[in-house]
């Protein structure tokens, strides 16, 4: 092929890409907490003895599940203007990530819940604590620790499907990339490092989660990812 | 502009086809490569164990619009045109090959060593072992979650819309543009794409059921 790689036209743009991966990052943040946020709401609501709650949470989870994440954008940036509802891209964006993540939050932090053992409750219960008070002390603490690194897995899935966002406009990194390689014609350098930055990311992502662990949860167990 | 009728809404399920046609193309090129990576993760050469798990991590740490856009727009910099449907074929075997070895490849290790040693000791080959012994017993555990991974597949291949290539999505964003009614048009796309995925996520929650019934029994 003889293509000879041009790095340093893209290097040129550093500003742009560091400001494109902060972005990144923020939205990624942004959509993880909220969608934890949802996930737990929804995980008490699929488990709850009222049955329109379950029936809501449920079907959330699969209508999410079952559609690509494309077409929940497309939703809400195109489609929720011919209702009335005028979102910026980056609002359309993080309530996309968000309503994405939480249907997919919402399976991890149920799994997690369930796998409290029942003893614990009954031994909460027996100390007299509240309901709300076994959830928020006993049962939420132990699941989100069980769970701790299928959440670190969505989070890192979060992010790298983030990069949809570019398609409505957002300024991640992705749309940072594709503005570059508009401006220099080095598309395959451009994307190529994206990616590394992506990769590079992820790496960052599972190295802060390790060492987060060992503050968030002193007994340890969660330090078992990998 | 015109407004949007029904026979707008009836090219939808052909150009599903499409994003049928990328999807089978996603799963049975993925699934060649990605068995023989995941033979390769789990081979006996230490080196071969190590260029698998860096095209995994590669490919698994990227985003996949990243991928396609190498493949798509990138080598056509480089002076190789594809087709978007090549570039979206190409990624999306790539892409799904990193996914199927990693879930093959926890099957079959979760099949336990006493396993390799008797089937070795009865004389069989490395080859006749993977043949005979292991690989029949790690389909039992991969069926479920390679069933799950194929929805995941499906929805991904709404990306080529990106790319241009005529797909359910993009075929939706093209309907959306003459006929200024996204709201109808892209809940019927959602539509088209719940009921092609919803079946597999209930098969394959099915079949880890039925697994781990069975691994309860005994």
């Amino acid at each position: 092929m003889g293509y000879t790689f041009h790095f340093g036209d893209v290097f040129a743009y550093w500003p742009l890409l560091l400001q494109g991966s902060i972005n990144t990052l923020l939205y990624s943040a942004f959509g993880m907490l909220a969608g934890l946020a949802i996930g737990i709401l929804g995980a008490v609501w699929r488990n709850s003895q009222y049955f329109p709650l379950r029936w809501i949470a449920a079907s959330y989870v699969e209508l999410v599940r079952n559609t690509p994440m494309l077409v929940q954008l497309f939703v809400f940036f195109f489609a929720l203007p011919s209702v009335g509802v005028r979102l910026s891209s980056t609002t359309a964006a993080l309530l996309a990530l968000t309503f994405n993540n939480g249907a997919y939050m919402t399976e991890i932090v149920r799994s997690g819940i369930e796998n409290v053992h029942r003893s614990q409750r009954e031994a909460a219960l027996s100390l007299g604590l509240t309901r709300w008070h076994i959830f928020r002390h006993v049962v939420l603490f132990q699941a989100l620790e069980k769970i701790y690194p299928a959440m670190i897995g969505q989070f890192t899935l979060l992010m790298l499907s983030s990069s949809l966002i570019s398609s409505i406009g957002a300024d991640d990194l992705t749309a940072f990339g594709s503005r570059i390689q508009s401006e220099n014609f080095r598309a395959f350098e451009v994307y190529i490092a994206c990616g590394a930055i992506y990769l590079g990311l992820t790496f960052l992502l599972q190295y802060v989660a390790m060492v987060s662990a060992r503050f968030m949860f002193p007994r340890r167990r969660a330090l078992a990812i990998r | 502009m015109r407004d949007l009728s029904v026979n707008d809404l009836l090219t939808l399920p052909g150009a599903a086809l499409w994003t049928l046609a990328l999807s089978l193309m996603a799963f049975v090129g993925g699934g060649l490569v990605g068995g023989l990576i995941a033979l390769g993760r789990t081979s006996r050469a230490g080196w071969l164990r190590t260029v698998c798990a860096a095209y995994i991590q590669v490919l698994q740490g990227t985003p996949l619009l990243i991928q396609l856009f190498i493949w798509y727009f990138g080598l056509s910099v480089a002076g190789m045109n594809l087709s978007p449907l090549v570039a979206a074929a190409i990624a999306f075997t790539l892409n799904s090959s990193a996914f199927f070895a990693e879930i093959w490849r926890g099957s079959i290790e979760a099949i336990p060593r006493p396993q390799w040693e008797a089937a070795a000791s009865l004389g069989l080959t490395r080859l006749q072992q993977i043949n005979y012994v292991i690989v029949p017993q790690a389909v039992r555990i991969a069926l479920a979650p390679t069933v799950g991974f194929m929805v995941q597949i499906i929805k991904n291949t709404s990306l080529a819309a990106l790319i241009g290539f005529i797909e359910l999505a993009r075929q939706g964003q093209i309907i959306t543009n003459v006929t200024f009614a996204p709201m109808p048009v892209y809940m019927t796309v959602g539509a088209i794409y719940f009921v092609i995925c919803f079946p597999l996520s209930i098969l394959s929650r099915h079949l880890e059921r039925r697994f781990h019934a069975g691994r309860a029994a005994h």
